[in-house]
């Protein structure tokens, strides 16, 4: 093989160079392992990048009566329960202590009238608890991360695809990519991977997020035989830009909210108080993108189909120092002054809650090798993420996941064998759609796609249309496996997403067909069939697999939640509603 | 609906020239949001680096109408009407394929710095204005635009010997952080090559995220390379006591 093909040794192989990947990387390094980073883009430029509010620690600067207790607690309500209680608690635990060590690595968070690291409130956290830089911590964090990491002598492979997991018997021993400069392939032998790709925004119409995120680690880890659970909670965002055009889906940051920004409707009537009185505009993202997409549907919306979101009530040397990129991002795309008028908001596609399976304490997924961290896992945040759970999530479980990983490699018995036939096939795959005289373009199957999921699969989801929405993906799916290309492998778009989509479409369908088999609400998932939540499917994950091309669902027994964590929760038998 | 025409560079090391391209105008539409339109409908080779969309991340850099400029930000309706809109790579760095080039270089310098190194015991607690000046430089994108306007590295190509604004950049974040204990004046000096800045101010102009470069950050580590090596009595004392440069 090894003739043919540009290929690297590495103990461990990190997918993905977001926070996640990086937080991993450096663990594994640290632990001794020969570490190599495959990402999409260039180094720096993961959807980390685009984390504004901050990230959710108990450091009890603010609020000095704030513990792991209480962030546990309100991680585990925002979760309507159905969270891993160990990540949960874990995550909560070790937060505090992965902010400090950033700050050690030459983070610059905003600080304190005595001198330390700053926190501000965010939606469902029951303290000021997001250690922040104004609106841009996830620039902070990922360069930190980054050069951090430079220093400590990663192997960086930028732009280069990984398209499949290679496996000798049921372990994970390598990766199959290709460098997106040339389209030239190459082989990673490794001992252990670890998925850190994030999720899958671009499956919908209306998304946060960029191009890469076509859920390529769900599909890596379903694909090498791995579990995902709970894919059916896709996170809406309530407020993303709604005009103009171009922008619509852009975040606009849930730290205005925090920084006691108000959401009206078009009669200037603050609709949460009719939704959640009790926290109005600081509560949980499901219900605000929920109660957001009510105003529009039943015609209170704002112009351009959002509600109003006004933070112009403040001073405005303080909207522009603690909110400055908001401040740029609407006078510059929207010529909005958000100093003088209010924002139009509405959902757009964020996060995914669900992933691959893994054991909280060190990120193992189902099958030997393999682990995953940050949005590509899942458990962590349940049926619904708090704002700033996920920059701590990535953290917290990229470090563990790069503490498993190494300890795996350090323990297996050597590189495994690469098996010709795999690397064959996965090659085969991505030459295809140049050999093809004619076929659909992958652009138009993209569009069709996220029109699907963003209609059928979307905030709010019946029978009808979920059966319709996989009769639709399934259509795709065929059509993917015949598209054709143009052009030649060096730095071609079109071929790119030719292969992101086949991820997309296997990731659609594992959404889609979770949301069918959960017949409640509960969280981000919204069925109008079944508004209620229904207590005893408060006690299933529910789990994807691969069979062939075709995704199965079945259900699992949740982890039990040890009794004197129960104990926490003995003041809130209301306390979970959908 | 009304159209915009656009003037693409297509082609790689090998040649290439402009290409012409029509895309139905929206408002408030974006230099991105037409590549866009093209790839999506008239050209899905044509290659393009974008990911947030929103300015933040810095990857979209290209020249419009021969400005540095990220494509994401740059307004179709703030363009001359009536003319076409010309896009082209950045040209201070290799081409790799229509507008994506090889900003590899840039990488290999950030390598390079001496990584920030924490004093020993200290306490971690400062006040926020003691920081405004390191924040806004850890503002930086590393959309490259200002390497990409500095005449040491667009007209002299002087790669092997300036790091260039962003880099420059990164030092003054590390060199201003309260709790760093490095000294890098040797690194500006001998290996970043900070004497070749002439400050033109080009690169403060193009910061899309308003960095004031050389007023903030090159001309006092330009100063502090003056002071630590050619300050006649500093350069006394070294003899005498026989102590190193910054030290």
């Amino acid at each position: 093989m090894s003739e043919r093909y540009e290929s690297h040794d590495v103990d461990v192989l990190v997918i993905g160079a977001g926070g996640a990947g990086l937080r991993a990387a450096i663990e594994a390094s640290a632990q001794g392992a020969r570490v190599g980073v495959v990402c999409k883009s260039l180094l720096g430029k993961a959807h980390t990048v685009m984390a504004e509010g901050g990230v959710a620690a108990a450091l009890g600067h603010v609020d000095p009566s704030d513990s792991w207790k209480v962030h546990f607690k309100d991680t585990m309500l925002g979760g309507k329960m159905l969270n891993n209680w160990r990540m949960a608690q874990l995550h909560a635990q070790e937060a505090p202590d992965r902010v400090r060590e950033l700050e050690r690595w030459g983070a610059v968070f905003d600080r304190t009238q005595d001198g330390r690291i700053l926190q501000r409130n965010f939606g469902g956290h029951s303290s000021p608890r997001l250690a922040h830089v104004g609106d841009r911590t996830g620039l902070e964090m990922i360069r930190t991360l980054q050069d951090f990491g430079v220093h400590q002598g990663l192997e960086v492979y930028m732009e280069c695809t990984v398209t499949k997991l290679l496996k000798q018997d049921s372990r994970v021993v390598g990766a199959f990519a290709y460098w997106r400069e040339t389209g030239r392939f190459v082989l990673f032998r490794a001992k252990s991977v670890v998925l850190a790709t994030g999720g899958i925004g671009k499956a919908y119409t209306i998304t946060s997020n960029s191009w890469e995120y076509t859920g390529d680690g769900h599909a890596l880890a379903l694909g090498a035989g791995a579990e995902l659970i709970d894919m059916e909670f896709v996170q809406f965002h309530p407020t993303g830009m709604v005009w103009p055009p171009g922008v619509q889906g852009l975040l606009v940051t849930e730290a205005v909210r925090g920084e006691g920004g108000l959401l009206r409707n078009a009669a200037g009537e603050r609709f949460m108080e009719r939704y959640d009185p009790k926290r109005m505009e600081l509560s949980t993202r499901d219900m605000v993108a929920r109660a957001i997409y009510t105003e529009v549907k039943e015609g209170r919306g704002s112009p351009h189909g959002g509600a109003f979101l006004d933070i112009s009530h403040k001073p405005a040397e303080m909207v522009k120092k603690k909110l400055p990129s908001m401040y740029h991002q609407f006078m510059e795309f929207a010529n909005i002054d958000i100093t003088k008028s209010p924002m139009e908001v509405g959902p757009t596609v964020h996060y995914i809650m669900g992933g691959v399976r893994v054991d909280a304490d060190t990120g193992a997924a189902t099958v030997p090798g393999l682990f995953a961290a940050g949005e590509t896992s899942g458990g962590m945040h349940g049926a619904n993420r708090l704002g700033g759970n996920s920059l701590s999530d990535l953290l917290v479980f990229g470090r563990r996941a790069g503490a498993g990983s190494a300890a795996y490699a350090a323990k297996a018995p050597g590189h495994g064998v690469i098996d010709p036939a795999q690397v064959a096939a996965a090659e085969r795959e991505l030459l295809e759609p140049f050999e093809r005289a004619s076929g659909p373009d992958p652009y138009s199957i993209h569009r069709r796609l996220q029109q699907s999921m963003h209609s059928l699969v979307g905030i709010f989801r019946t029978e009808q249309d979920l059966m319709k929405g996989i009769e639709e993906i399934l259509k795709l799916k065929a059509e993917a496996n015949a598209v054709r290309v143009e052009g030649s492998r060096a730095f071609n778009p079109g071929w790119h997403l030719a292969h992101d989509l086949r991820n997309m479409l296997t990731i659609s369908e594992a959404i889609a067909r979770c949301a069918l088999q959960r017949r409640e609400s509960r969280g981000a998932h919204a069925r109008l069939d079944y508004p209620n939540l229904n207590p005893e499917l408060g006690d299933a994950n529910s789990v994807a697999t691969l069979d062939g091309q075709a995704v199965r669902v079945s259900q699992s027994p949740l982890p039990r939640m040890p009794d004197e964590l129960r104990a926490l929760f003995a003041t809130e038998p209301a306390g979970v509603q959908s | 609906m009304p159209e915009a025409v656009l003037h693409v560079y297509r082609g790689d090391a090998s040649g290439g020239g402009l290409k012409e391209y029509r895309v139905p105008l929206q408002e408030g539409m974006v230099v991105l949001d037409a590549i866009h339109h093209i790839q999506g409908y008239q050209a899905p080779d044509l290659a393009v680096r974008w990911n947030c969309k929103a300015a933040k991340c810095g990857s979209c850099s290209a020249e419009v109408n021969g400005k540095p400029k990220l494509l994401c930000k740059t307004r179709m309706d703030a363009l001359p009407p009536g003319q076409p809109v010309v896009v082209q790579p950045l040209k201070a760095f290799p081409i790799v394929k229509d507008l994506v080039t090889d900003v590899q270089w840039n990488y290999e310098v950030n390598k390079r710095i001496p990584p920030f190194t924490p004093k020993p015991n200290a306490e971690w607690r400062w006040k926020q204005e003691d920081v405004d000046r390191v924040q806004e430089f850890r503002k930086c994108i590393e959309c490259f635009l200002c390497q990409d306007v500095c005449h040491v590295l667009r007209s002299h190509g002087r790669t092997d010997a300036f790091a260039g604004p962003r880099f420059l950049v990164r030092v003054a974040g590390l060199e201003m952080h309260p709790m760093d204990a490095l000294n890098r004046t040797k690194f500006l000096k001998e290996d970043a090559g900070i004497g070749l800045c002439n400050i033109t101010k080009c690169c403060t102009e193009v910061c899309p995220e308003d960095i004031t470069i050389t007023d903030n950050a090159i001309i006092p580590l330009k100063e502090r390379v003056v002071d630590d090596h050619y300050d006649p009595v500093r350069m006394l004392i070294r003899l005498v006591t026989g102590k190193k440069k910054g030290e």
